[in-house]
């Protein structure tokens, strides 16, 4: 039944545009980082690439399957991690996010989790058939993605939580969710946000200060220094870079410091500025080239499974360039969420490529049933 | 399990597709509306938030004497200031910069919480201490390693005359204050910008202040500077020359003449209203006022009883005394009444019921006797004057005193003039509601009573009688020398250039000026101040600040005379001409304070001297301005005199003898400096037809 695998079954097209990004990235963070304490930025950022690519390609050739079978165990290990996390996590500005590894090193399991919670989801909705979910599947596939949501909730971390949404909405909608379900869920979420919104910081739900960045996102001249303020610099930044852009190292806004965190959270403001509506378009081109290219390999999945896997990479990916590039340019709120695969870290980085070599493994087995 | 279970439908992967390209579309919106739609905006934006204003202060202009010597220029001035957006802890380098500062540490702390206080951006310095040494310099450039912080920043500041020399004239200047904000004048002016504040500094402001300039600069969002854009800067153009009419070396004779006196002196040239020299005592100094004064220096000279800050020449006002008796004389020649008036004078005389003391006193036995309108002037008998004053009445003294400038703003060049009063039945109910009583006309005669004049008033008024009745504003500043179209800041006051004729009589004219000469002769009140060769006139006056019965009522009382003598002290005044008959020099001497006349008229006659002395010897003329006949030289008063056309032949009816003592011009100086104003005829064209 098995048959070799072959690079020639690589998914190099989207490889290409993957490192394209990348590279943009890298350029941008040279930019953004040039002549500040960050200087030098962009060399480790390449590392980290490297290190990706190798990841990338170790994970291909480990058969998914194995991942789909052992999924129980990943999410358990999950939940153990965060758990973890909220009693022996190392508090830092506030939130218990990491957990210290031996040698100085920092593991953030929350980051992860999304990739356990893909692979869980593709195995209890691969048992399925497609005659559509039932209200068992909706409240079992809720509570799977719900628990892990809760626990990084509490850390607290509410951008990472929320990256949890769009994998279980993708898996649910995949999986076949009823329309009155939805519409059931939905009314519910519609009449629970507000009162999350008034009682959340009472019941620890909810921080004030994740409030704050709500509101000053839709209120922005409330306080010039917060969020407010990085929202309104970075507009700034798009709308001053014009259609052609001010050119590498000649942002005024990013080299005059008003734009915060441009190597990191903003970068796509800081590449906006400097190469304008054009650069702009070309980079949202090339991340549009790279779903479209995912969610083909999706449909030429060997398993349904498979396609539930790529499927929730997508929705990964695009839930944070949408969050990302909308905080950019003003219709999101700040929430922290990098930008894939072209924002300095090495954490986001490594996720993504480990997220592409399973999907590289499930195309190279395309042919395998 | 395998086989049996089923694909995922294509049509939701096409679902997400579509959702996919709606989210991108979205965004590809976000980003059209900011970077096309609204890119322009959004460019100034961020250049309004990199790109600051540094101003460049311009220096003011320089001030000039007649003759072109600088009197006040300005010098290049170190300020230290203390740097913001060094990233270090300013307090703990606080103790060691203020002592190499001479400064309290708690003073630079105090500055710094204040800068924290006022959220002043990171890009603008505090000011820690104005005008540094050149020590303190030295130990900035010292330490740049150790105190990065630490900048000094050039500016120019005003470099007065020392010692006060000539301050009430040329004011000081000081950041504008915010009334002055609030006022019209200022409008174009901001918070911080050094104007002037007093004198010519002020009134001329808008010529003297240059055009700031501008260097822009590019920071970052700490405010930190990183750069300079290429069309940056904008250069500061520095104020203009003014050239004043003041003559240093008369300046300095007056100044000197007044030293440790209390008082003011007015020289003017009657000829065209030019000021000559302007003193003002007590003085202070304006170099305090340059960098910023001291809160006790202030409180010292703003309730000083002296007031140092005030130019008496334009804003004391007293009451003139017996210089009064000129203007008096005029009003009676003009009324036709005075020419052939012949009083009396015993030492007294009773007016109203009441008796009216002559200075000269009863118990003398040299009491001045028959007067007429010439020995009443030189012997200021006070008797003549109250039977003038009786016989005209307070209207007619006021409609001609009036005519002659008193009472009124003469409209000089400099800021807050003050305006006298010359009493009338008018002025009394709209003053004090009362009705004018007769008796009270009699203390007019001689100056007192309500009349107050100020000293550049009487230099107008007593010089423009000289002139055989033709009146110039006084200034400071030659209008010709001023750009064209400008106007002062009294937008009311007329052509300088322009003359207000009184008429006076030609033999009435001579007899009063005449009658002036003798003052400083042997008959005279002025005998004192008598300058050896030299055409001088002028006419005394001592005021008492209380009368005689006020100073025995107190006496009966217990109290000392003497020490109420000193109390109330009384002013001293003398108006003096050279020559006597259109004269080139008018000299107002205002003693405030337990001086007398005499005293006053020896300090003109300094003023005088210095002058005459200057002229001569400019002119390479021994004989200018003198008292006797030169036989070389040609009468030519009366045709400077003339006010209108057609008068000069009714001058020259009038006695040689005169004319030699009063406008004379010689014929040998050829070479001799033509004064711009006198408008009739050119000396020299006169000295021909006078061959004639």
């Amino acid at each position: 039944m098995r048959r070799l695998i072959s690079f020639r079954d690589f998914d190099w097209v989207l490889l290409g545009f993957v490192l394209l990004i990348c590279a943009l990235g890298v350029l941008e963070i040279y930019s953004t980082t040039y002549g500040t304490k960050f200087a030098g930025a962009h060399v480790r950022q390449i590392y980290w690439i490297l290190a990706g690519l190798a990841l990338m390609f170790l994970v291909s050739l480990l058969n998914y399957q194995i991942l789909l079978e052992n999924s129980l165990w990943f999410y358990g290990a999950a939940i153990v991690a965060l758990l973890a996390v909220t009693f022996f996590g190392k508090k830092y500005l506030g939130a218990r996010r990491w957990i210290q590894l031996p040698g100085g090193q920092h593991f953030q399991p929350s980051e992860w989790v999304k990739l356990v919670l893909i692979i869980t989801l593709a195995k209890y909705f691969s048992e399925e058939n497609d005659r559509g979910a039932s209200v068992s599947d909706v409240v079992k596939a809720g509570a799977i993605a719900a628990v892990p949501m809760l626990l990084v909730l509490k850390q607290p971390d509410l951008g990472t939580a929320l990256t949890y949404v769009p994998v279980a909405v993708m898996a649910l909608f995949l999986g076949g969710i009823k329309f009155r379900h939805a519409a059931i869920i939905l009314l519910v979420a519609g009449v629970l946000a507000p009162a999350v919104w008034i009682y959340g910081p009472r019941l620890h739900l909810l921080k004030q200060y994740q409030k704050d960045r709500l509101t000053s996102f839709l209120n922005p001249d409330a306080d010039p220094q917060s969020s407010g303020y990085q929202l309104e610099q970075s507009k700034i930044a798009v709308g001053s870079g014009g259609i052609l852009g001010k050119g590498v190292l000649k942002g005024s806004q990013t080299q005059g410091l008003f734009l915060p965190e441009p190597h990191t959270d903003f970068i796509f403001a800081a590449w906006s500025e400097e190469h304008g509506f054009v650069g702009a378009l070309a980079l949202l081109l090339l991340y549009l080239m790279v779903l479209m290219r995912l969610i083909h390999n999706a449909q030429t999945a060997s398993d349904r499974a498979g396609g539930f896997v790529v499927m929730g990479v997508v929705a990964i990916l695009l839930f944070h360039v949408l969050v990302n590039a909308g905080m950019v340019v003003g219709f999101m709120p700040v929430t922290g969420i990098p930008l894939p695969l072209m924002s300095y870290g090495g954490s986001s980085l490594l996720f993504m490529f480990l997220a592409l070599g399973i999907v590289m493994n499930i195309r190279m087995r395309r042919f395998v049933n | 399990m395998l086989g049996r279970e089923t694909k995922i439908p294509q049509a939701k992967f096409t679902a997400v597709q579509y959702v996919i390209l709606a989210v991108f579309l979205v965004l590809a919106y976000g980003l059209w509306s900011l970077q096309v739609r609204h890119s322009d905006e959004l460019q100034s934006k961020a250049d309004a938030q990199r790109i600051k204003l540094v101003p460049v202060l311009a220096p003011r202009g320089k001030i000039l004497d007649r003759d072109g010597q600088l009197i006040v220029d300005n010098y290049p001035s170190f300020s230290a200031l203390l740097l913001r957006d060094q990233s270090r802890d300013l307090n703990n380098d606080a103790q060691k910069i203020a002592d190499g500062l001479h400064l309290a540490a708690a003073d630079v702390l105090d500055k710094i919480r204040r800068a924290q206080l006022a959220r002043l951006p990171g890009f603008q310095p505090i000011i820690i201490k104005d005008d540094i040494t050149p020590d303190e310099r030295a130990f900035i450039e010292a330490h740049r390693d150790e105190f990065p912080e630490l900048e000094t920043l050039m500016v120019y500041r005003r470099l007065y005359p020392a010692d006060g020399f000539m301050a009430h004239v040329i004011g000081y200047v000081g950041e504008v204050s915010e009334d002055m904000l609030n006022s019209p004048q200022f409008e174009t002016y901001q918070r911080g910008d050094i104007v002037g504040q007093s004198g010519v500094e002020l009134q001329y402001n808008d010529i003297l202040r240059g055009q700031d300039g501008s260097r822009k600069v590019l920071v970052n969002s700490k405010g930190k500077e990183v750069g300079r854009p290429k069309d940056a800067n904008v250069p500061a153009v520095s104020g203009q020359k003014l050239k004043l009419t003041i003559d240093l070396d008369i300046q300095k004779a007056a100044e000197m003449a007044l030293e440790g006196k209390n008082g003011a002196i007015v020289a003017m040239n009657p000829r065209n209203g030019e000021i000559l020299a302007m003193v003002s005592r007590p003085i202070f100094d304006p170099n305090q006022f340059a960098v910023r004064i001291s809160r006790d220096e202030w409180n010292r000279l703003t309730t000083d009883p002296a007031h140092p800050l005030m130019n008496k020449a334009i804003q004391a006002q007293a009451a003139p005394g017996s210089v009064f008796k000129i203007i008096m004389s005029v009003a009676g020649v003009e009324e036709g009444v005075a020419q052939n008036m012949k009083v009396n004078c015993q030492g007294g005389a009773e007016f109203y019921g009441r008796h009216y003391a002559c200075w000269i006193g009863t118990e003398k036995h040299s009491a001045h006797g028959i007067t007429d309108l010439s020995k009443g002037i030189y012997q200021s008998c006070d008797v003549f004057f109250y039977t003038l004053a009786e016989k005209l009445g307070i209207e007619k003294i006021a409609k001609w005193a009036t005519a002659l400038g008193i009472g009124k703003k003469t409209g000089i060049d400099l800021p807050n003039e003050s305006t006298g009063v010359m009493p009338s039945e008018e002025w009394k109910i709209k003053t004090f509601r009362q009705k004018w009583y007769a008796g009270e006309v009699i203390s007019v005669g001689i100056g007192q009573g309500a009349v107050t004049v100020t000293p550049i008033q009487l230099a107008r008024t007593i010089g423009g009688i000289a002139m055989g009745g033709t009146f110039y504003q006084p200034h400071v500043v030659d209008p010709a020398d001023l750009p064209e179209g400008y106007h002062g800041q009294d937008q009311s006051a007329s052509d300088p250039a322009e003359a207000v004729h009184v008429p006076i009589a030609n033999q009435d004219w001579i007899t009063i000026t005449n009658a002036m000469a003798s003052v400083v002769n042997p008959e005279g009140t002025g005998f004192a101040s008598h300058l050896q060769g030299i055409d001088f006139a002028g006419k005394t006056g001592s005021t008492q600040l209380v009368s005689h019965e006020f100073l025995k009522r107190m006496a009966a009382r217990g109290r000392n005379v003497n020490e109420l003598k000193n109390e109330f002290k009384g002013n001293g005044w003398f108006a003096g001409v050279t020559p006597r008959r259109n004269p080139e020099i008018v000299v107002v001497v205002f003693l405030d304070g337990g001086e007398h006349g005499p005293l006053a008229a020896h300090v003109a006659s300094l003023v005088i001297k210095a002058y005459v002395e200057k002229e001569r010897r400019v002119r390479n003329n021994p004989m200018l301005f003198s008292d006797k006949a030169d036989p070389g030289s040609v009468p030519i008063a009366g045709v400077w005199s003339a006010p209108a056309d057609g008068d000069s032949q009714d001058h020259e009816v009038a006695d040689a003898e005169d004319h030699f003592q009063g406008g004379t011009l010689l014929l040998k100086m050829g070479a001799a400096r033509l004064l711009s104003r006198p408008k009739p005829a050119p000396p020299r064209a006169v000295g021909s037809s006078g061959v004639n």
